[in-house]
């Protein structure tokens, strides 16, 4: 069954770093950037991170439902089964503890394989493989064994996809030990951090977001470059600022540099993080930020107790408490499962008035 | 019977594509019934599943027990019965057009999943069904909810996310609950409803073994032929049987799991085989035809209410429309959807009645005017209805809403009148 499909010619379908710069960008209008200046949606920059791995290393495979002749549920793996073909790019079952499990096996011996999940809803039904064969290995075999394996899809909240197909794993995956989590926004850190997360020697679970996936970014050469890699653990500052420091990853980045906006006409300078990576997190960064600052305001879209935002507090607590001049405030998405009505969905999440008002309220501006 | 039903419509597509193949016989009857598989020598020329085989069409699996019942016509059903199903059938047809419409004007939103052509899967069950036995289904679940009983209305205010929704709104496409019809849901993730529905027959067992009330209600379960690849339905064919559960599983088996052909994924794709592996009977079954299914149904569900266990029952269908609405369906053979949609299960059925003298056009020509009028007054009720207000949000998480905690003045958060004006703040 698998030997039917050919590998058509490599140029048709081709996404090599050079075809992209030449033949692969929407030039938005909406933005005014100086002329030159390429952009790139998410999706395009996950496809060429996986495809610039796997033809740089042929242990190197992707592996989940839909990748293959359906061009990826989410089109993230477009291209990929024309180029290197069914033994290289699996369609799989529906039986995410099956593949999984058989991917973290290949990584055991081996192989460097990209396991794709519809959404990380469904990894829980293989979330044992994820976190007692792969995270522990490591430790568990005394080095022996690592297990250089991703596991990627999209993560958090959609538009009215209801309580099941909407939670952020976040930080479930970030408080098991041996594991990277990772969370891009924009095509640049989708790019260096796929990249970064596929030639990992660890497990790395890689959080994107569906609804970011068609939003367009400014991308720089050098992050087209096919070697371009981002460090694991090192936080981005998306905006400068010295009167509050917003934290926060994925499509809350977005919200935050519009607060931010918001925020300055209104004479407060907010500091946007971009996390990119939970764990490691990068405290380092968020400290210094906070002691420059003396305010954090936190923003997740996950459910709030136990949240990525509690543990930032907790560190600036402990690390950059005397450099507090106002309490740590946390935004995270409601504690309840996620409604499907819209206006509830809305309700829900965070929203951009809501960091607004948080910044607000830490600046002692308001109520 | 079922062989004078299927002297009148073409059994399982045209004469070529079929395999040439003995009919097989089914699962031995109930009593000898160990699992083992005596009668199904399976000649090894047969295993030829390249990608593209059309479905080999084994006979239809109807138990000995049918075939030696006494009819005195031919006809499979009573007009009655037949109006019942047609009806049925219809209203599940016209609802899912409808929500195809409403969808792309923007009024429904996030996954849509229809379930156009495979009517009579659902109709031929559930219209067995008393309003105690439980319906345990996946996303595709608009039809099964309708058959079980849940109004149109409340069913269209859920997809529209209004309060008036079965759910309140709070559930949405893939979420369809209803206590008073036993409709148990609606689950997004395939497979995590199998367990829910054995969860559920095991109820009724214990309500008639150990509570000794008087229980014989039957839970059905239904999924698609993607789902028996997946590990929680081999575990519930298992306990199912072992405990002997008052269940059926029932594979609306299309051929497709979004992109992915079922014969791509499935290393032996009769699935129906499954069955005796685990103790249980495994048929094979049109389900382009609502009285096949229905006979075949009957059964399964006299089986299950006397207390002898689980069956698997296969129908073989297909969906006329994408996986979801979002679903460019760009794989799908177009000679293979003109070859199912030839065998609607609507036309079959207004064949046979009309053939058979059951009903005329008449009738059926005022029955479909009478679901167009229902839905469109679904939709206009739904459009009519107010969203949720903004202090839903927080209720319905616990039964008890105690589970919120005890809030800084010391008092439950509950009861504090203001509890839900806040959403971020909680």
């Amino acid at each position: 069954m698998w030997g039917i499909l050919r590998r058509s010619a490599v140029d048709g379908g081709g996404f090599s770093a050079s075809s992209l710069r030449r033949t692969r960008f929407s030039l938005v209008s909406a933005r005014s950037y100086a002329a030159g200046s390429k952009e790139m949606t998410v999706r395009d920059a996950l496809n060429s991170a996986i495809d610039e791995e796997m033809s740089a290393d042929p242990k190197v495979f992707v592996m989940g439902e839909e990748v293959g002749q359906y061009q990826g549920a989410y089109k993230i793996t477009k291209g990929l089964l024309e180029k290197y073909g069914p033994e290289r790019v699996y369609d799989t079952p529906i039986t995410e503890a099956g593949f999984t499990g058989i991917g973290v096996g290949a990584a055991y011996a081996g192989l460097k394989p990209v396991v794709e999940f519809m959404t990380f809803n469904f990894s829980m039904q293989a979330i044992d493989h994820i976190i007692n064969s792969a995270a522990k290995s490591n430790y568990m075999s005394a080095g022996q064994i690592n297990v250089p394996i991703a596991f990627r899809g999209p993560n958090g909240a959609a538009a009215g996809v209801g309580a099941q197909h909407s939670q952020c794993y976040a930080a479930w995956y970030a408080s098991v030990p041996g594991l990277k989590v990772l969370a891009p926004y924009s095509a640049e850190d989708a790019r260096g951090l796929l990249k970064a997360a596929i030639r990992d020697p660890d497990p790395v679970v890689f959080l994107e977001n569906e609804l970011l996936y068609g939003e367009s970014f400014p991308i720089s050469e050098e992050a087209l470059d096919s070697s371009f890699c981002l460090p694991i653990g090192k936080a981005k500052i998306e905006r400068e600022g010295k009167d509050v420091t917003i934290t926060t990853f994925s499509k809350m980045v977005g919200f935050a540099l519009k607060a931010a906006e918001k925020l300055a006409e209104e004479g407060i300078g907010a500091e946007v993080i971009n996390l990119r990576s939970i764990r490691p997190l990068d405290r380092a960064t968020i400290n210094a930020s906070v002691r420059k600052t003396s305010r954090l305001v936190t923003v997740e879209e996950g459910f709030p107790q136990h949240g990525v935002c509690a543990e930032i507090c907790a560190s600036v607590v402990e690390e950059s408490f005397s450099y507090l001049d106002a309490p740590v405030a946390r935004i995270a998405g409601a504690d309840v499962p996620m409604p499907y009505a819209a206006n509830l969905e809305r309700l829900a999440l965070p929203q951009v008035e809501d960091i607004v008002r948080a910044a607000k309220r830490a600046c002692y501006r308001s109520k | 019977m079922a062989t004078s039903f299927s002297a009148t419509l073409p059994l399982h597509g045209s004469q070529e594509n079929r395999l040439l193949l003995p009919p097989i016989r089914l699962a031995p009857p109930p009593s000898s019934f160990l699992g083992s598989t005596r009668s199904l020598t399976i000649p090894s020329s047969r295993r030829l599943y390249h990608a593209h085989a059309s479905r080999r069409s084994p006979v239809v699996g109807v138990q000995e027990v049918v075939k030696e019942k006494k009819v005195t016509n031919s006809l499979l059903i009573t007009k009655e019965e037949g109006l019942v199903l047609y009806e049925d059938m219809i209203l599940g047809r016209s609802f899912e057009d409808m929500c195809a419409q409403m969808y792309y004007r923007g009024k429904m939103f996030g996954f849509v999943h229809l379930y156009n052509g495979q009517e009579a899967v659902s109709t031929g069950f559930i219209k067995l069904l008393t309003q105690s036995d439980s319906v345990v289904s996946t996303y595709r679940d608009h039809v099964h909810a309708l058959s079980k009983g849940v109004s149109a209305r409340a069913v269209m205010s859920e997809l529209f996310g209004k309060v008036t929704g079965c759910c309140r709104g709070q559930g949405g496409s893939m979420h369809m609950f209803s206590k008073e019809h036993n409709m148990l849901g609606g689950f997004a993730f395939i497979g995590e409803g199998i367990p829910v529905a054995t969860g559920a027959a095991f109820t009724s067992k214990y309500k008639r073994e150990v509570l000794k009330q008087d229980c014989d209600d039957v839970t059905v379960a239904f999924f698609g032929d993607g789902t028996c690849n997946n590990g929680q339905f081999y575990e519930c064919l298992n306990m199912a049987a072992l405990y002997k559960l008052p269940i059926i599983f029932v594979v609306e088996n299309n051929l497709w799991a979004i992109g992915m052909s079922h014969l791509r994924s499935t290393s032996d794709p009769e699935i129906w085989k499954k069955g005796p592996a685990f103790g249980m009977p495994g048929v094979h079954v049109d389900g382009m035809d609502v009285l096949k299914v229905r006979e075949v149904a009957k059964e399964a569900v006299t089986r299950a209410r006397r207390g002898e266990g689980p069956t698997l029952v296969e129908c073989e269908t297909y969906r006329f429309r994408g996986h979801s609405l979002a679903d460019p369906d760009e794989l799908r053979d177009a000679a293979e959807k003109a070859k199912y949609a030839a065998r609607d299960p609507i036309t079959a059925l207004k064949k046979y009645l009309v053939e058979n003298k059951l009903a005329n056009e008449g009738e059926l020509k005022t029955i479909e005017k009478k679901i167009d009028e229902l839905v469109e007054e679904a939709v206009e009720f739904a459009d009519a209805s107010p969203q949720p207000g903004r202090s839903q949000l927080l209720e319905n998480v616990f039964a008890d809403p105690k589970g919120f905690g005890i809030g800084p003045d010391g008092r439950y958060r509950c009861e504090d009148p203001k509890f839900t004006e806040g959403t971020a703040q909680v």
